[in-house]
Order: C-alpha cells, then sequence, then structure tokens
C-alpha cells in the first residue's frame, strides 16, 4: 500500500509546526549564553523592553513561583539558566515580539553580564581528581527514567551502568588471545531537517502547544508538573514532524515557549535556526576501553567494557543511552564472563539525548573490530568466527530480562550473501559484517482507539507520533486487516492528548510493535462488535459468519458494514467504538525487557586510498529482521535511511568542540549525506519469522541498521588493512593511521 | 520598495523591504508555506522554489530579486501537468518519509527535467546533491527520478 500522506506531502499541504499560526500570535527568540560556564551577574533587558513590538521578556528571575527544573530522567535543567550557564548555547532569556525580526533584535539588546568559570569541555576533564563540577546539587531523579533507584551523583558521573558476571580476570589472565584498544566516538547531530518549534498558548482553559515532539504524553507530563497545570489541562498537539531520528524525544523548547506564552499573555511561536537545534540535543560522544578473551581457535571468552558517555550540561536521556550502551557492549556472543562499567558524564557543552540505536552504534562497532581480530590470529573468517559464537534464538542475551529472539546467524548469511562476500577483491578492497543486538521497545504502555463511523470508514485515534517512519499508514493496514476492509477507508491522524489516547513514546523502533498492537486489539473490539449485529441479522447460528471485504457474510448472503452499523443505532447515525492497550503484562516488567532485541547487523565494502586516505563506500546491505513485515516498502525505506545515517555517522559527521565552544554549528561545515554519498549497491533483505511480540508477529525496525552500518564500514576499513579506532574515518584521519602503521613492527 | 512579480501564474504586487528574503515573504507574508526552512545557508534544499524557472534557495535569496521575474512555489507547481508523473513516481516509490525536503526536491527535479540535465544516474546523483533528505536514504528518490527520467525518454 503507498503512503496515506504522500499527496499531502507532495503538494506541500503536510503542515509542521513552524507553519502554524494562532490568532494573536507573537514570535519568540531565544538569547543565548555565548560561555561555556559562568555566572550571570546581571541581565540588563531596559533597552529591548523600550523597542517597539516587544510583548514579554523571559528571565530566570520570572520563575520564582515554580520549581524550573525538568528531566525525565534527571530533574536538572532550568527552563532559562538560573544564576549560572553550563554550555555555551544555553538560554538566558527569550523575547516575545509581534515579529520574528523585533524579537531578534530585541533579544540581542539585553545586556548580560557574565563572570566566567572553570569549564570541564571533555570527559577526560570532567574525571580529572578534583575537576569543576557542573552540578553541585544533589541529584533529582526525574519521573519518567525507568532505571530503578538511581544512585547519587559522584563528580560529575550522574548514573552509571553495570554487568558483572563469570570471573573475568580469571578468563582473561588465561586466555590464549586478548585483543584490546580504546576507542572513540565523536559527538553527532541527529539533524532532523525541521528545526525545534513550538507554539504555546496559556489561558484559563490551561496550556495548549503544538510542539515537535516525539513523545507528546512524556512532555504533557512534564508541562503540568512544571506549571502546576492538571494533567487533563496541558493539551500537546502533534502535525506531521520534519524528522525526528531521537532530536525531539522527551521535553526540549516546550517549557521555555510555554513560560514566554505565560509571561506575554499571548500565545508565542518559537522557531530554532539549525544553530540553536544542534545545541538543543545531539548525540553522545564516548571513550571506551574494549577489551576480548578467546581461545586460539576463535572461542569468544570474555569481554570487558569500560565506558565514558558524555552527556554535556544536563543529563538529557544520556542515563538511558548509557544504559542501552551497556547493553549493547558485549555484543550478541555466548560469553562466560563479561563485565561492563558504562558511566554517563556531564560537561560544559551542550546536552546529549537520544539518537537513532544509541548504545549500539557507540559500541558495536569497537566490538565487532575486536570479534574480527580474534578470528585473524585465530586463522578464521570474519563470517566463520561469527556463526560459532553467536548466540541461538532462546538463549540469553544478558542475565534477565527477554532471551534471543531473532536467528541472528540466519541474518548474518543473508546479508553476507545480499553483499557479495566471497567475490574477487583487490588489496585495497574491504568487506566487513557486523552485528549487534539493540534493547527495544521502551516502556510498554500503549493504548489506541478505533472508531468505525456510520459509513464504514473507520478512524485510528493513537497517541504516537507520525514522525516519517509512516506509522499512519501502518496503523491504517493493521486495522484494515483486523477489520477486512481496505486499509484506504481508515484514516489516522497526529497526536492531540486531549482526544488520543495514552501512548508511552515513538522511539526505540517501538510504533508498530507496540501502538501497532494496540490498534489491533483497538480494531478487534469492533470487529467483535460487527459480529455481535451480525449475530442479530443471523441467529442461531453465530459461527457461520464471517467478516469479508468490509460487510459480514453468512453463506451468500451480507449486510454491509454501513448496514451493521444502522440496524445498530436505528438510524444512519452512530459509531463503533473500540479500545485496545498494552501495558507490561506478565513477567516481561520493563526493568528485566526489553519489548525485543532488535537486530543491527548490516554489510559493507570499501575502497581505501592509501595515497590520501579517502574510504569509499561501494556497497552496503543490511538486513530487516522484521518478524512480519506491515508495509515492505516502509521497511525498506526505514534500513536504507538508517544506512544512509550509518554513512554519515561513520564517515565524516562530528561536532567539532574546543573549549566548549561548538566550532561548526551549521550546515557548511557539519556535512550530511547528499545524494552522491548513496554507495553504487546497497540493499536491504527483509525476514519475516514471525516472532516478534507485535501485531501478526511484527517487531520494530529502523535503528538496528544505523549501528550495523557504522561496524560493517568499520570491519571493512579494517579488512582493507587500516584498522580504525577513532571515528569518523576522514581522509586525514584514515591516512594518519596509515602512516602510523607503517612504522609500527607488524 | 513595491515589486510586481507573476507568483503561482498570478500577476502579483507587493510591499516588501529591501533586505527581505524570498523565503520570508512567501510564509510568513502570503502563507505560502510549502517551502521549508531548515539549514538557512544554501545547502539542504528544503527552501528551493522557481525563480524564471531555475531553482533558488529562497532563504537566501532577496525578494527584491523576484521584481518583474515569475516564481513557482510547489503550490503552483502542483496544479501543472508536469507535476503528475513526479508526484506518481515519488508516491509509487515511496520516495518521501517525512516529506520536509520532499516540496524543495520536486522543484528541482521539474527545473532539471525541463533543461534536460537528468539523463542517467550519475546526472541525477549530480544534480540532486543541493537537496538533503535526511530520511530516505536516497535510493527510493534516485529511483523515482530514475523512471521519470525513462518515462521521458520514451516519449
Amino acid at each position: 500500500m503507498a503512503r496515506s500522506d504522500a499527496a499531502e506531502k507532495l503538494r506541500g499541504d503536510a503542515r509542521y509546526v513552524g507553519d502554524m499560526v494562532v490568532p494573536r500570535m507573537l514570535h519568540g527568540k531565544v538569547l543565548r549564553s555565548p560561555y561555556a560556564h559562568a555566572r550571570i551577574v546581571s541581565i540588563d533587558r531596559s533597552a529591548a523592553d523600550a523597542m517597539p513590538g516587544v510583548v514579554a521578556i523571559l528571565t530566570g528571575a520570572d520563575l520564582l513561583d515554580i520549581d524550573p527544573y525538568f528531566g525525565h530522567a534527571i530533574k536538572d535543567r532550568p527552563i532559562v539558566a538560573i544564576d549560572v550557564v553550563r554550555f555555551a548555547g544555553e538560554p538566558v532569556a527569550a523575547v516575545a515580539a509581534t515579529d520574528e525580526a523585533t524579537a531578534e533584535a530585541a533579544a540581542r539588546a539585553i545586556v548580560v553580564e557574565y563572570d566566567e568559570l572553570p569549564i570541564v569541555g571533555t570527559i577526560e576533564e570532567a574525571l580529572a581528581p578534583g575537576a569543576t563540577l557542573v552540578h553541585d546539587q544533589p541529584l533529582r531523579p526525574g519521573a519518567f527514567h525507568g532505571l530503578g533507584t538511581l544512585a547519587e551523583r559522584d563528580g560529575n558521573i550522574c548514573y552509571r551502568y553495570t554487568i558483572d558476571r563469570g570471573d573475568v580476570d580469571a578468563v582473561f589472565a588465561a586466555a590464549d588471545i586478548v585483543v584490546e584498544d580504546d576507542y572513540v566516538f565523536p559527538g553527532v547531530y541527529q539533524y532532523a531537517m525541521e528545526t525545534h518549534s513550538v507554539v504555546a498558548q496559556v489561558d484559563s482553559d490551561g496550556i495548549t502547544i503544538w510542539a515537535t515532539c516525539q513523545h507528546p504524553f512524556l512532555v504533557r507530563a512534564e508541562i503540568a508538573a512544571l506549571f502546576d497545570v492538571p494533567l487533563g489541562r496541558v493539551r500537546v498537539i502533534v502535525p506531521y514532524l520534519g524528522g525526528g531520528f531521537g532530536s525531539k524525544s522527551y521535553t526540549k523548547m516546550e517549557p521555555i515557549t510555554v513560560a514566554l506564552a505565560r509571561k506575554a499573555g499571548r500565545p508565542v511561536r518559537i522557531v530554532n535556526r539549525v544553530d540553536e537545534s544542534m545545541v538543543t540535543t545531539r548525540r553522545h560522544n564516548m571513550t571506551a576501553r574494549v577489551r576480548t578473551a578467546a581461545t586460539s581457535d576463535g572461542c569468544l571468552l570474555a569481554r570487558d567494557v569500560k565506558a565514558w558517555f558524555d552527556t554535556g550540561a544536563y543529563a538529557d536521556n544520556g542515563p538511558r543511552v548509557t544504559a542501552t550502551g551497556g547493553d549493547a557492549a558485549p555484543g550478541p556472543y555466548r560469553w562466560s564472563a563479561i563485565r561492563v562499567d558504562a558511566a554517563c558524564v556531564y560537561t560544559n557543552t551542550a546536552p546529549s539525548g537520544s539518537y537513532r540505536a544509541f548504545g549500539a552504534s557507540h559500541l558495536q562497532w569497537a566490538g565487532e573490530l575486536q570479534v574480527d581480530e580474534v578470528a585473524r590470529r585465530a586463522g578464521i573468517d570474519s563470517i566463520e568466527i561469527r556463526r560459532r559464537n553467536l548466540l541461538r534464538p532462546g538463549e540469553l542475551v544478558r542475565p534477565g530480562g527477554k532471551p534471543l529472539d531473532a536467528d541472528l546467524v540466519g541474518d548474518l548469511e543473508k546479508v553476507a550473501e545480499a553483499l557479495g562476500w566471497s567475490g574477487e577483491k583487490d588489496p585495497d578492497t574491504g568487506r566487513g559484517v557486523s552485528v549487534g543486538l539493540l534493547a527495544a521497545g521502551a516502556h510498554p504502555v500503549s493504548s489506541a482507539v478505533v472508531r468505525m463511523e456510520a459509513d464504514g470508514g473507520a478512524v485510528v485515534l493513537v497517541g504516537s507520533t507520525e514522525v516519517g517512519q509512516g506509522q499512519r499508514t501502518a496503523f491504517a493496514q493493521i486495522a484494515g486487516e483486523v477489520l477486512a476492509m481496505p486499509a484506504e477507508r481508515i484514516t489516522c491522524q497526529g497526536t492531540d492528548t486531549r482526544f488520543t489516547p495514552y501512548d508511552r513514546s515513538t522511539g526505540a523502533s517501538r510504533s508498530t510493535t507496540l501502538a501497532g498492537l494496540a490498534v489491533q486489539r483497538a480494531a478487534d473490539a469492533i470487529r467483535v462488535d460487527l459480529l455481535d449485529i451480525a449475530a442479530t441479522v443471523w441467529p442461531g447460528d453465530p459461527g457461520a459468519i464471517e467478516l469479508r471485504d468490509g460487510a459480514a457474510w453468512h453463506g451468500d448472503e451480507s449486510r454491509t458494514y454501513p448496514e451493521l452499523i444502522a440496524k445498530r443505532f436505528g438510524l444512519s447515525g452512530g459509531q463503533l467504538i473500540g479500545e485496545g492497550g498494552v501495558h507490561p503484562e506478565g513477567t516481561g516488567s520493563y526493568a528485566e525487557g526489553p519489548v525485543f532485541w532488535e537486530v543491527c547487523i548490516g554489510a559493507a565494502e570499501v575502497h581505501v586510498d592509501r595515497e590520501t586516505g579517502q574510504v569509499i563506500v561501494h556497497r552496503t546491505a543490511t538486513v530487516a529482521d522484521v518478524g512480519r513485515a506491515i508495509n515492505p516498502q516502509l521497511v525498506e525505506r526505514q534500513d536504507e535511511g538508517a544506512t544512509m545515517q550509518g554513512i554519515g555517522n561513520a564517515m565524516f559527521e562530528e561536532m567539532v568542540y574546543v573549549d566548549g565552544q561548538l566550532l561548526n554549528d551549521n550546515l557548511l561545515e557539519y556535512r550530511i549525506p547528499t545524494i552522491e554519498d548513496l554507495p553504487m549497491h546497497s540493499s536491504c533483505v527483509i525476514v519475516e519469522n514471525e516472532d516478534g511480540p507485535g501485531p501478526f508477529g511484527a517487531k520494530g525496525c529502523g535503528e538496528g541498521a544505523l549501528a550495523g552500518i557504522i561496524g560493517a564500514i568499520a570491519t571493512a576499513v579494517a579488512d582493507a588493512g587500516v584498522p580504525m579506532t577513532e571515528l569518523p574515518f576522514t581522509p586525514e584521519r584514515v591516512w594518519r593511521r596509515i602512516q602510523e602503521l607503517k612504522e609500527e613492527p607488524s | 520598495m513595491r515589486i510586481a512579480l507573476e507568483l503561482n501564474g498570478a500577476q502579483t504586487s507587493m510591499d516588501i523591504e529591501p533586505q527581505e528574503f524570498l523565503l520570508d515573504v512567501l510564509r510568513d507574508d502570503l502563507s505560502l508555506t510549502g517551502a521549508k526552512r531548515s539549514c538557512d545557508t544554501q545547502v539542504c534544499g528544503s527552501c528551493t522554489v522557481l525563480v524564471d524557472g531555475a531553482p533558488v534557495s529562497a532563504c537566501s535569496y532577496l525578494a527584491a530579486e523576484t521584481d518583474e521575474r515569475v516564481v513557482t512555489t510547489i503550490e503552483g507547481f502542483r496544479d501543472t501537468p508536469a507535476f503528475e508523473p513526479i508526484a506518481a513516481a515519488f508516491t509509487r516509490q515511496a520516495a518521501l518519509q517525512c516529506g520536509f525536503c520532499t516540496p524543495g526536491m520536486v522543484l528541482t527535479i521539474h527545473a532539471l527535467l525541463e533543461d534536460g540535465e537528468l539523463t542517467d544516474e550519475a546526472s541525477i546523483r549530480r544534480g540532486l546533491a543541493g537537496n538533503l533528505c535526511r530520511c530516505t536514504g536516497y535510493r527510493a528518490i534516485l529511483d523515482a527520478v530514475s523512471e521519470v527520467v525513462a518515462a521521458r525518454m520514451a516519449r
């Protein structure tokens, strides 16, 4: 089925938050700190106040009547800076004016006097003895971290995730092969093309916001808590989003926009520039020390990982990213001992949050490089070592939690075949594979309502967000399949928390799996209702009635859905309403998790130019292990998009920070992939083993390929003779490594 | 200052500030929101509109420069016959996801097709390098445009 939103988007009719205009709306602009760490001595707003068209100016002093700190994991972030700024780009004030140019000019006219403080600009600086503390108050847990009991802050470390199983030191001491190295993953910007944008309206009805958010119900909860308003009086409306990839998960620009609208007494719209969104959220940079122990014949024994995730000045989703990274660190192998110590570290840089396949993207490539190195020393092939050591379905991935629910060996063989693994190649060409697992699904709470209208069409109400993945199309297909009617007659629109039922979040590849399951159950309630009505048409033989082609059939006789609804309600009006939900059931709790293991698998063929250090990605292949593809075309698009983002992450994307200042905060200097970076050959294999927990055996996709492709490019470049331990693989970095290798005794 | 232009087939005159960019005039004054703002630096192509048939980045193009010229936005192009084959190929290939880049992409493709610049895969890669798409990974866009090119050549 074609995307239900194709025409709207092609014709330029699809409305995004930045296109929204509400009556009496003002335009907001944010004044941001130029310093990475400083005390605010004074704020002089008199010149800005005097400018014609300026309606309101918000500073920390306007927030004395509320607890102005938010954060779903750790409540550490003020709506605007209060007394101190902790990163360059932190909001210090905001202006609402009658037009955007006036708001911007007024924001520039505010004079802030700062007293600079020492900064910790890197993980190393933050961990050094006696390091300046980014936060000096006790840690306050947020309402939605889902990580059990949070420990107290330890210096600049705000969260720690550990796994300790087996006698790691003893296994390493006895192992034939030990591989160890340090790895660096850069800060990366998600670059959803639409920047963070919010329209907020505060009046006696409560708070209404139109927001670029992936998690409308979590934003609602944070806004309700911040401004002390009942949940039912906070209304979050989410139209189309111009991409998310995690950058719009949790709460971002909503609180400052609401606070400004509250001060102005009129609706306010804030649309970030790209440079502002780049300091609103990003992917964690990470350093890690990874060790792998194995026998001389390539049997993997133990893995030991220490990793530090730079969460910037505020935790955002850092704790969850750190935990997921910790889960991904061992890799999907049968270890006899594992030790993981992953720390989430504050620094004076922009806050880091979610980005597609977080955790797995950070660490899978490092572990996979070591698996290949073990294979090289053991004298076996990259495919063979994985075939021998990969977990089989039903085996435990980590202590506790869901056993493996995917056929990794089967996926590996498919991805290798799709790439053309065994073909001839020259010495400058490298091929690599990488396999990993990502704890997916987040918290399993979703609900949906399906309404069948009197004309036999239906409406799906669901609280997860259409970020571009095509969920509205997929939900219509799921409901259509249950209701035995064409998906084209089923409409699914955006979230409005006043009317759409609760959904926990949009991310972690969960929408088709969990919201989709809720839609399936809601549609099933209507199916049962339709059969009940039909049973009054043909009494005495309910088992002989079936739903087909938008009608109930009994032998050769049929009643269309509109006829059945008219029979129920007596007139041609009325509506059948079905509700469906998913919540943590049985023993599979969130703490034990995950909802499912997303397979992160990719293969790549690269060419390395030894003179220039330039790496070209010629071929890629991915496997979308989705259980059941509700819409195969949309599944392929997910993997293709993730592949390209993986190429960007691996080859050139990198936020360059020096002394707490982001140097490349624009698309000229921060390069993302263009169509010219598309490999000459790329393919996606869909695997449908119906082994997922979602509707019809489906499970999510769209993230795994990103981690898979980063890992595959890393192992492919190593296969061409250049093992790299720092991403991205820019020509300069690769060239330097080639020179180092020439000097090293082999 | 006052400018007079042909906008989406209609003669239009309006008062603008000399420093105003075309994207602001289109979006804020004329409510033509099909052109999107993203990078603001002529890199991403999501604000692409046509001036005298040539694609320009409206985010960085002075509105004053459109005086006496012909401006086409997606709101004008979508009701012309040339829109249909591009839209059909994009729909068939699902060559869009979030849709934010799509109107700009469609206008660039149309302009390049009219100029005969799209003939093979290499020319499509070269021609569309100024229109970023973060969602699709470009494979489907390449396939959709290849279809349109092939259909035109077969005519």
